[in-house]
């Protein structure tokens, strides 16, 4: 079984995140980790290929430092990498990554076909929540998204979709994109062993023109939406703080009579 | 007047309150068209009408419920390329929003997430916020390509009620085969907790480790208050309250009127999904918790002694 495991780099949540002055986000100025989202794909690529005699690659598109997320991968277990860089991405939005994914996911299946792409359910900066299911547009393979447990079977995966008002039970057949939620696994940590193994391994790196995508199509010039402004959010001021000394309770019931949520 | 599509987020026919916002921002946009797709109009035409929508538009057909959002993608595609509509305004649950991603890579189309609020731009284009890095940024936006999609987050408008002729229009929905790959083979509703709905609640109380598992306190606090409960990602983690509860990046994005947090630290994840609720309080004993810089008002104190008093205290007011 063939798996391809897609992981983004992102600026550290942690950190003060911003924007550059053409209003993308700044993936120079913060320290970039492998989406903590995504190592859930990783840790369910590398069971799901652990029991069925499979191979693990991570493809991830963005810019040099993106590197590193690909070979966090790599020391977590996955046995191969793909980096696509190229200069013309930046700035890319969700309908261009979704396009170089795609035809990154057709070039890595040209040999040997890929039976799963595995993708975290939101990157941790966009959050948009939208590339796993454009991929399987674009690659016109079922999708089988927000899985909170999944179980394959032979050519059939099943999975169980925590929706907003019922509990979902999906079922779908390879090749697929698949999509996990953080309910799903508790990822590894890279052991020492991992590490050492991951130096061995390779990570290709591919252009835009090594996938045939026209630089026109993807970038900030080609996105199809326009962010006109970016403003920081005044911080919120701090109210007043009580400290309980047997009335706090009722001091806070003063507060919200004050404000007429009584 | 142009066109504004509307797809009706609803259970069995019944509209959640999502959808009579969307309605009410469609209608600073242009012209309401309510968009229901399944079984169950007879229930939602009345609220629908009420709310400006001057079309219903039906799309029906069993494909569209067994099927997960390929079918509907496939549906709404058809339905953008007959109506011509100006923009397409989705709720921002997890179905619609993959429903709108295709959609828009379908049509050509610029795709919008999570706006908290949307407004006429120039030539009545849709101009959207979007509430980025955990609250910490706003992002006004525009489509530049296509027919706009918006996927909006709930609570971004006060719905105004307004009449619309609702003239039904019944839509053949034709799925092709490749839509049909990923098959619904069950259902279970969730169970109904009998307090207002998370995302909807004009309160909402919620709790974290530091309720050490018990949340009858933060539990008695929210239905003195007519709150929804809420809880944070430790709680959940630890087993104590059901995901669907889990409020932040992972969980749901909540914009209240007031949230009241006890026994949360206030992680930048938590606060990614609370941090756009008008008033902001924090019970924790920790005086150096993080959520203390977000709130208006706040106590330093231990949750099991201060929320049954505060409890009490506003069943007495109410008397
Ligand atoms: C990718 C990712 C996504 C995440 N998504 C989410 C998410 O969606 N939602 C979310 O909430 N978290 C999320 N997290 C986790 C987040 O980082 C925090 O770990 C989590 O929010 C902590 O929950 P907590 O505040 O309940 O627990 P803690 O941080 O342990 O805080 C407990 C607090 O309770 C206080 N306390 C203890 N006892 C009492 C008492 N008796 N009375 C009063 N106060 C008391 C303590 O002082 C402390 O401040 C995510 C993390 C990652 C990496
Ligand atoms: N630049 C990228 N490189 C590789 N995978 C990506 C990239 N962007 C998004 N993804 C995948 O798509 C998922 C959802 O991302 P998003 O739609 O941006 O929230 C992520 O969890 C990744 O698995």
């Amino acid at each position: 079984m063939r798996i391809v495991a897609c992981v983004k780099h992102v600026p550290d949540a942690t950190a003060n995140r911003s924007f550059d002055t053409d209003h993308t986000v700044d993936r120079a100025g913060v320290d970039g980790l492998l989406s903590e989202l995504d190592e859930y794909a990783v840790e369910e690529a590398l069971t799901i290929a652990a029991a069925h005699d499979g191979e693990v690659v991570v493809l991830t598109v963005g810019p040099e430092q993106a590197l590193d997320a690909a070979r966090k991968s790599l020391q977590m277990g996955a046995h191969a990498g793909v980096h696509v860089v190229d200069e013309a991405l930046h700035g890319s939005d969700a309908f261009a990554t979704s396009l170089v994914l795609a035809r990154a996911v057709e070039k890595i299946g040209a040999d040997t076909p890929v039976d799963i792409v595995l993708c975290g359910m939101a990157s941790t900066d966009g959050a948009m929540g939208v590339v796993p299911a454009m991929l399987a547009e674009r690659l016109g393979v079922p999708q089988v998204t927000f899985a909170a447990e999944v179980t394959v079977e032979g050519a059939t995966v099943t999975a169980r979709r925590d929706g907003d008002v019922a509990t979902e039970t999906v079922e779908a057949s390879m090749p697929l994109v698949l999509s996990v939620t953080d309910q799903i696994n508790e990822p590894r940590y890279p052991s020492f062993k991992g590490i050492m193994a991951a130096k061995k391994k390779t990570v290709e790196t591919w252009s835009l023109a090594d996938l045939g995508v026209d630089p026109a199509d993807v970038g900030l010039p080609a996105a199809w939406t326009t962010v006109q402004a970016v403003d920081a959010r005044p911080p919120r001021s701090q109210g007043e703080v009580v400290t309980d000394e047997g009335e706090g309770g009722r001091q806070l019931a003063d507060y919200l009579a004050g404000q007429k949520f009584i | 007047m142009s066109e504004i599509l509307v797809l009706v987020d609803h259970v069995d026919g019944s509209v959640r309150k999502t959808t009579t916002e969307l309605l009410t921002i469609a209608r600073r946009l242009g012209e309401p068209s309510a968009v229901f797709v399944g079984a169950g109009i007879d229930a939602a035409r009345e609220t629908l009408a009420a709310y400006g929508a001057e079309k219903i538009y039906l799309l029906d057909a069993p494909e569209l419920a067994d099927y997960l959002v390929v079918p509907q993608a496939e549906a709404l595609a058809q339905l953008v390329a007959s109506a011509a509509p100006a923009a397409v305004l989705v709720p921002s649950t997890p179905e619609a929003r993959e429903v709108a991603a295709r959609l828009a890579v379908k049509t050509g189309s610029g795709l919008i997430t999570d706006a908290v609020d949307v407004q006429p731009g120039p030539e009545g284009t849709p101009l959207t916020t979007q509430s980025v890095f955990a609250g910490a940024f706003t992002v006004q936006a525009s489509v530049a390509r296509g027919t706009p999609v918006v996927v909006v987050k709930p609570n971004s408008a006060t719905p105004e009620p307004a009449s619309g002729a609702g003239a039904e229009e019944t839509i053949a929905v034709t799925v092709s085969e490749a839509a049909k790959t990923a098959r619904v083979v069950k259902r279970e509703p969730r169970t109904k907790s009998g307090r207002p709905e998370l995302t909807e609640a004009a309160i909402v109380v919620s709790g974290g480790r530091g309720t050490g598992g018990d949340f009858s306190a933060v539990e008695a606090l929210a239905d003195a208050l007519g709150a929804a409960v809420g809880a944070s990602r430790a709680a959940v983690d630890s087993g104590w309250y059901p995901h669907s509860y889990q409020v932040g990046q992972t969980g749901k994005t909540v914009s209240p009127q007031l949230y009241v947090a006890n026994g949360i630290s206030g992680a930048i994840q938590h606060r990614a999904g609370m941090q756009t609720a008008k008033t902001i309080v924090a019970v924790n004993k920790d005086a150096e918790a993080p959520i203390f810089e977000l709130v208006d008002f706040g106590v330093v104190g231990d949750l099991k002694q201060v929320l049954p008093q505060a409890t009490e205290e506003i069943a007495r007011r109410k008397g």
